[in-house]
């Protein structure tokens, strides 16, 4: 666990990069990393994808996977990968702020 | 007479139904449960059987013979459930009503879902072992198979036993080193995740048993397409196979797709402590069925259950109900050459290392191998038709414990 610096910000990682505590989360935050994992700029598109991830996480106590973002942010798979390469789940969450989405070992 | 109502009996409707029929008070409460199956299937022994090592019948029993003879079973499927007339109606359209409903519909595979895997290639080269004729079909060509390109593909998350696939992968090592071609075999397993072993502590002492059997990993591949001889991701990476096995996305029942009462996989969304189904008064759901965190597994419904239970008999009473289940599940996972490990966890805490269920005594090692391991995997099967499912009481916390555990220095 360490505290890392986000477009200025000291945030809480944890040893895969993901926050540990969510309200730290802001925009700025969310550009910095995604810059980090060679996401450059986020357009709207992204942050649709962002923002439900960060709304769902918050009322299903867990982090979307891909399916369900594409059947709820208007985004089709194909998009999605588009967007955030290779793991959509997996970075999705790191950019939103979220938990990684779990698995059982 | 008052009706508690359950849909399902595959592992966790019929302990449920077992159980709830003996404490509920037979002049006011009758216990139904609807299901067309009229064999109950050991899915547990799927994972062994392409490889030879159980027969069919072994598998699978009666339905009848299961249930305890007080509970009423309706061999039919189930069209909807009216939460509003509380009321569920059946295929022919005979409606059963409930004061109380237990929805424990279960998960299915669905190769559907994936554009080109129920092609001409289906039971050819490309093959599931998580249905009784998938296994037995898959058991027929492993049997044939003379070498080439095996690839093991967890489509995505939920699945049945997340554990299923890297087993299947171990055993195969083992079945091709007996039949003395695994230098003529290449394995590997392909994942959306991005390892085979995602927690730090598994991974960690687990990693080693895929170079040990030469089991190749590609990660973080979505499984857009499939032919009759590739992989294709969403991201247009490609695997090459000779024979596939795929382990295909899940969703919850038909009825449940249906109702519209599911999430977008058509599992219900549930209270992950209370198991109360979100928005409906007097619904349960337990097991497979479930959008709780916890892994689908029997001995989650198992854990469930026990809550499960618990609530039926306040809901009963009209008493509040309890919020118990911290998302408890325990797997044995068979690592070949007649060893297993056992991985012990919940919501909260994920597999560690130590000793289970008695501290210091065990007999069972948490994430480390042991021919012990794999002796209680076998053994578990007479304990399911003889204990579990009739409703015996097992002598393991419901609720994890922390206790024989070692625990991660604080950081």
């Amino acid at each position: 666990m360490a505290t890392k610096t986000y477009g200025g910000v000291a945030v809480e990682v944890d040893d895969e990069g993901f926050l540990k505590k969510a309200a730290e989360w802001t925009p700025e935050v969310a550009k910095a990393i995604a810059a980090e994992v060679g996401i450059p700029t986020l357009t709207e598109k992204h942050w649709k994808v962002l923002e439900f991830a960060r709304t769902d996480t918050a009322s299903q106590g867990q982090s979307p996977g891909p399916r369900r973002i594409v059947a709820s942010a208007g985004v089709s798979m194909k998009e999605l990968y588009e967007l955030f390469p290779k793991g959509p789940g997996k970075l999705v969450a790191r950019v939103a702020g979220v938990p990684k989405p779990k698995a059982c070992l | 007479m008052k009706h508690l109502l359950i849909l399902g009996a595959g592992t966790a409707g019929t302990m449920v139904a077992n159980r709830m029929v003996k404490k509920l008070p037979q002049k006011e409460w009758q216990v139904t449960v609807v299901d067309p199956d009229t064999t109950h299937l050991y899915q547990p022994g799927l994972l062994f059987l392409p490889f030879g090592n159980h027969e069919e019948a072994e598998l699978v029993r009666p339905r009848g013979a299961t249930l305890d003879d007080r509970v009423e079973w309706k061999q039919r499927t189930v069209l909807e459930i009216d939460s509003q007339a509380r009321s569920v109606v059946l295929d022919d359209g005979e409606r059963l009503p409930y004061d109380l409903l237990v929805i424990a519909s279960g998960s299915r595979i669905r190769p559907d879902l994936t554009e080109g895997l129920l092609g001409d290639a289906w039971q050819r080269s490309v093959f599931d072992f998580y249905t009784l004729d998938g296994a037995v079909k898959l058991r027929d060509a492993l049997a044939k198979f003379r070498g080439g390109k095996v690839v093991i593909n967890l489509v995505e998350l939920p699945i049945k036993c997340p554990v299923a696939p890297l087993e299947f992968a171990f055993l195969a090592d083992e079945f091709f080193k007996r039949q003395g071609i695994r230098d003529e075999v290449e394995l590997t397993y392909v994942t959306p995740l991005d390892g085979a072993f995602t927690k730090p502590i598994a991974s960690k002492r687990l990693g080693h048993l895929l170079q040990e059997k030469n089991v190749k990993v590609e990660t973080e591949f979505a499984v857009g397409s499939v032919t009759d001889h590739e992989l294709v991701s969403f991201d247009e990476r490609r695997v090459p196979f000779d024979l596939l096995v795929t382990i295909p996305t899940h969703t919850g029942a038909a009825f449940v797709e249906r109702s519209g009462l599911g999430n977008e996989l058509a599992f219900i969304p549930t209270d992950k402590h209370s198991l109360a189904a979100k928005g409906l008064d007097n619904v349960f759901v337990v097991g497979d069925a479930t959008d709780v965190p916890a892994s689908k597994a029997g001995s989650v419904a198992h854990f469930e259950a026990e809550t499960l239970i618990e609530n039926l008999e306040r809901a009963a009473t009209g008493r509040a109900l309890a919020s118990t289940f911290d998302g408890h599940a325990n797997c044995f996972v068979e690592t070949g050459g007649g060893k297993a490990l056992l991985i012990d966890f919940n919501y909260d805490v994920e597999p560690l290392p130590g000793k289970y269920p008695l501290p210091g005594l065990g007999p069972f090692s948490l994430l480390e191998e042991s021919k012990l391991n794999h002796q209680g995997k076998l053994a578990f099967r007479w304990i399911y038709w003889n204990g579990l499912l009739p409703g015996k009481p097992i002598p393991v916390p419901a609720q994890m414990s922390l206790a024989g555990k070692e625990q991660p220095d604080a950081p």
